[in-house]
């Protein structure tokens, strides 16, 4: 039997049983040895060789991994300005606090509802906040992120319509369409790109998908879109950064069938890329073929209000090969956290801080064109980021920044000449700003 | 009490015949086992169905079951309060929570279904 | 609880109330674009900081949580999380970076990954691993997609259409196949709880792309005839995907890699301690042996001169998600591995498995069990003898939080009737397992003599049983504002 070095201790703070409680038990069951246990494991492939590092002590643990973190740029150390899918807002405390409590964080899936009425309100209210801001009256309880939303996305479309085509605009983000593609692979959905400014919808054509702000930070007609793609008989599907939503038109609005997003912008931390959550909303006759969880109000015997997860037919566990996505655990407690967020905001502060987002956007935008070998490359209306052509290559633009503590933005040469895409929250400071321009300005510079 | 004036198929769905119209639903059995029935989806009028083909799925909170056609046809009516009101089949699965109107293409299926008693059988060594 | 206030947000709303102010612009404005452009309403809750910390902090306690109480749910290891793991995610130097950053400023971040990759890799002998997939049933997906390149290269993937599949499976792993475009064929278990060998034998051919098994599997056994099971699809061309989901019976006990599998995904969220977060997120890394490293979604981790860098593997299957997968979720992972150490990890499936045998030994007078032998970590029994009584497995289930413990897993896998999956785990001291058969044995008795106690069950919690037919019938799925809709 194996122990750890506190001899007749246990062997880990999370592992209570001493040598004498597995004693016990072992005779409680009735047999001589743990070995008589996993007779069906093969003897000879039993307790391998296991190359692994020695418990560490906490203490000891925590500095280290305090030493590792130290040594990353840190946005806030560093000026910011990177955006393209996950932006660096300001999450209040109280937002953070509320998700931090055990009773959240530890919880499981809602299956059994008679015990996981705060998880299953606060993904009721998530549903309902999303629902309002996409301005769609169905939200699930949230995907895994926001490109695979829109993946699962086109799939709906292609379930509802049975059509196998897919028309994406060419200003979704690249990123967005890989994903979709591993999505789609093998469904047998063929994904086409197509300009939004000579855009032909065929009639085999499943959905359109547009985002907005689109991968240069301009802001989609999200209308004519769909009325395009209505035209043909295909649904109009969008990712959208909710954020913009705090000020734009929503998608609904717009007519659009599918609305999704990232909802990482309304108070998750950038936290390197995950874990984020996916937002999905539909139109209400679409909702039977909506992937994912999603939360219903009913009563109980005694005719309290209550809450439950509904419509599981859909889902894996019922459903299996027929389901309508293969999806399971999503990210509740991320969920929790954009509810938290959207709660402590509120009407009045997600508007006032979307448009701050604008404003620092607007005003950055200005100054660099205003320098001399820069330009603004994206053309119309742009929320809190967008494109500029530089004097010098990004990767000298971008290790110049760095000199400065500056993390610049995301390479978009492909798409103009020296691009960089900006991007820009109510966190930078006009200071921090002014600083990026300065610092652009020098570049290359003949001084 | 199984009705016996109409005929039973194994995937536990009944055609009562009138003239050369069959009506179709399912049994007190099915209901059972399902559970309260939440959602049925139902083809459109006008539409072909093949004896013993899938033409719907009908849910419950916990289960999805295929709906299995027991006569060949054309569908010439549809119970659409079964759609507003899923209710109703388990209130009244020989009644009022009938599903399709059918127009039989050929009545010599109704050969191939069983009698009240004989589907009784079945469902007592299912059970 | 019906007198604890249950009114949602933006029915506490009042005009004018914030929780937090925004600041003015510091830069000159500029004029908002056209008003076509932008919304006019916008319906979110109008309340003060304080209303959101009661709102919420009141909600939590509806709940219950590994933290507050004792959590049996088969397949599901719900075993405590440890509060340095939260601590450490929670770093700025790892919470704030952005995930686009260049590979130079986030090489803290990127060793972690990497060394996570590798910890995992010789955790289950499948060497070659990326961290990205977000949850288990995304693992299942890249390993799939994997299999299916895999044969591609070697031509033959029109031909290897088929997903064997046995019969107890989780849901998850069907739907994956279908995602995947693979037919799913299903294999029978035999009466012991096993794969039936014979039955796969039988379904094994050309067009075997993969079989997809649970080890243990979803009745908590191990499969005595693994190696030859392995053997039986590499004979026929076929890979073999291990579903990791219960993979903490086989933490130092057994490397997945020696037992002839040849891809698997684990749950970080299960095995490794990180929290579920009341339905995720999770991680699912998929895993696989040095030959399909290359198919590995992108990214993964690389290394080179001691520098760490974000690659994509020369053959890859494609990006399944946005980044680089759940950092937050790993970082916590990789802390309790290192916190675990070489001894911890070891001792997890000794003791899981004890807990396990335990609970089964002193249940099995009063409960049916599934299958008449040793289990693993987890043990499936049945209310079949209660059934006969009229009391369910949901009904034993749902007096179960009368009690303050929650229900295990019911009605899965379904080949077992009336299933009660239980599943202690190691982090369970024998205390609480005492104090768990204690009550279960309480229960099997009042299903003999007060059965009604268990049909009107819970008495005690947030709400009595809720009405799941009517939510799907009439779903009202967000707040409406009644007067107005």
């Amino acid at each position: 039997m194996t122990t750890a070095k506190s001899s007749g201790g246990s062997p880990s703070t999370f592992i209570p049983n001493t040598d004498d409680d597995q004693r016990a038990m072992l005779d409680a069951i009735g047999v001589a040895d743990f070995e008589e246990l996993i007779t069906d494991v093969p003897e000879s492939h039993r307790y391998p060789a296991l190359n692994l590092p020695e418990a560490a002590h906490e203490m000891s643990l925590a500095a280290e991994m305090a030493g590792l973190a130290a040594s990353n740029f840190v946005p806030g150390d560093y000026a910011c300005f990177l955006g393209s899918g996950a932006y660096r807002h300001y999450v209040p405390a109280v937002a953070r606090k509320v998700a931090n409590r055990g009773e959240f964080m530890t919880s499981y899936t809602p299956y059994q509802p008679e015990v996981a009425q705060g998880s299953l309100q606060v993904a009721f209210e998530f549903q309902t906040m999303v629902s309002h801001l996409m301005g769609l009256p169905v939200a699930n309880a949230g995907m895994y992120d926001g490109p695979t939303a829109f993946a699962e996305a086109a799939l709906m479309a292609a379930r509802l319509t049975k059509r196998t085509k897919v028309i994406a605009l060419d200003t979704v983000d690249e990123r967005n369409i890989e994903v979709s593609r591993s999505y789609s692979h093998y469904q047998g959905i063929e994904i086409v790109r197509a300009s939004a400014s000579d855009l032909s919808v065929p009639d085999d054509a499943a959905c359109v998908m547009v985002q907005s702000p689109n991968v240069n930070g301009v802001i989609e007609d999200m209308a004519a879109i769909s009325t395009a793609a209505h035209a043909s008989g295909a649904l109009a599907v969008a990712s959208v950064n909710p954020m913009s939503l705090g000020m734009f038109k929503s998608p609904g609005e717009c007519d659009v069938d599918i609305a999704t997003g990232e909802g990482q912008p309304l108070g998750v931390p950038l936290g390197f890329g995950g874990p984020y959550v996916g937002l999905f909303t539909c139109k209400d006759e679409l909702k039977r073929q909506l992937p994912g969880r999603i939360v219903g109000k009913t009563t109980d015997t005694n005719g309290e209000t209550g809450y439950v997860l509904t419509l599981q037919t859909r889902e894996q566990h019922i459903r299996r090969e027929r389901a309508t996505s293969n999806i399971c655990t999503s990210t509740q407690l991320i969920a929790l956290m954009v509810a938290a967020y959207l709660a402590t905001l509120g009407k009045q502060g997600l508007r006032e801080t979307a448009e701050l987002c604008y404003q620092k956007a607007h005003y950055a935008a200005s100054q660099i064109d205003a320098l001399d070998g820069y330009s603004l490359a994206s053309e119309g209306t742009f929320f809190n980021e967008f494109v500029i052509s530089c004097r010098e290559s990004v990767q000298t633009t971008l290790g110049a920044l760095i000199e400065h503590k500056i993390i610049g933005g995301t390479d978009a040469s492909e798409r103009a000449p020296n691009g960089i895409v900006f991007a820009l929250t109510e966190q930078n400071s006009r200071a921090e700003i002014d600083r990026l321009v300065a610092a652009l300005g020098e570049i290359g510079s003949t001084s | 009490m199984t009705p016996d004036d109409r005929k039973y198929s194994k995937e536990h769905e009944w055609a009562l015949v009138d003239g050369n119209v069959a009506t179709v639903g399912i049994t007190q059995f099915a209901t059972e086992s399902l559970g309260d029935v939440v959602f049925v989806d139902l083809p459109e009028v006008g539409s072909a169905i093949e004896q013993f083909g899938k033409f719907g799925e009908i849910e419950s909170v916990k289960a999805v079951s295929d709906l299995f056609s027991p006569v060949s046809g054309t569908i010439t009516e549809r119970n659409d309060s079964t759609i507003d009101d899923p209710e109703t089949v388990n209130k009244s699965p020989y009644g009022d929570g009938w599903l399709l109107k059918i127009e039989l293409s050929d009545a010599s299926q109704l050969d191939d279904l069983m009698a009240a008693a004989d589907y009784d059988k079945l469902t007592a060594e299912e059970a | 609880m019906a007198s604890m206030d249950r009114r949602l947000l933006m029915d506490r709303s009042v005009a004018g109330r914030r929780a937090v102010t925004v600041p003015e612009a510091d830069v000159p404005l500029t004029p908002l674009p056209d008003a076509e452009l932008l919304r006019d309403d916008l319906q979110l809750p109008e309340i003060t900081e304080g209303e959101v910390v009661r709102y919420f902090s009141l909600l939590s306690q509806l709940n219950f949580s590994v933290d507050t109480q004792y959590y049996p749910l088969g397949s599901c290891t719900m075993k405590y999380n440890p509060k340095l793991n939260d601590e450490v995610a929670s770093l700025p130097g790892f919470s704030e970076i952005h995930p686009l950053q260049s590979d130079e400023s986030v090489q803290g971040a990127l060793q972690v990954l990497h060394e996570l990759q590798d910890m995992l890799g010789e955790i289950t002998g499948l060497p070659a691993v990326s961290v990205g997939p977000l949850a288990g049933a995304q693992g299942e997906f890249a390993g799939l997609l994997i299999a299916r390149a895999f044969h591609k290269e070697r031509g033959e993937d029109e031909k290897r259409n088929v997903a064997l599949i046995p019969d107890s499976a989780h849901g998850t792993n069907p739907a994956s196949a279908a995602m995947t475009g693979l037919d799913v064929v299903t294999v029978p278990s035999d009466e012991h709880g096993n794969v039936s060998v014979e039955d796969l034998r039988r379904l094994a051919d050309e067009h075997t792309s993969i079989f997809m098994l649970t080890i243990p599997n979803t009745v908590g056994l191990f499969e005595p005839n693994i190696l030859e099971i392995t053997k039986i699809i590499h004979d026929v061309g076929g890979l073999v995907y291990a579903d990791g989901a219960n993979l903490n019976a086989l933490l130092g006990l057994a490397k997945l890699g020696d037992l002839g599998f040849d891809i698997a995904h684990s749950n970080l969220h299960k095995t490794f301690s990180t929290p579920h977060g009341g339905g995720g997120p999770g991680s699912g890394p998929v895993l696989v042996t040095e030959d399909l490293a290359k198919y590995l979604p992108t990214p993964v981790v690389g290394e080179h001169n001691g520098k760490f860098s974000l690659v994509s593997p020369a053959r890859t299957v494609g990006r399944l998600n946005g980044f680089q997968g759940s950092f937050g979720i790993a970082v916590r992972a990789y802390t309790y591995i290192r916190l675990m150490g070489l001894e911890g990890i070891k001792a997890i499936s000794l003791n899981a498995i004890i807990n396990a045998n335990y609970l089964q030994s002193q249940l099995k007078d009063d409960f049916d069990v599934a299958y008449d032998r040793y289990c693993m970590h987890e043990t499936v029994m049945s209310a079949r003898r209660q059934k006969a009584n009229g009391v369910s497995a949901l009904d034993v289930a749902k007096r179960l939080i009368d009690y303050g413990i929650h229900p295990p897993t019911m009605y899965f896998p379904l080949i077992v009737p009336e299933a009660l999956m239980i599943e202690p785990t190691e982090t369970e001291s024998k205390e609480t397992l005492d104090a768990f058969i204690a009550v279960m044995k309480t229960i099997a008795v009042e299903a003999q003599d007060s059965p009604e106690l268990l049909h009107e069950a819970p008495h005690n919690a947030a709400n009595t049983r809720l009405d799941e037919a009517i939510a799907a019938r009439k779903p009202v799925l967000r707040w409406t504002n009644e007067a107005a809709d």
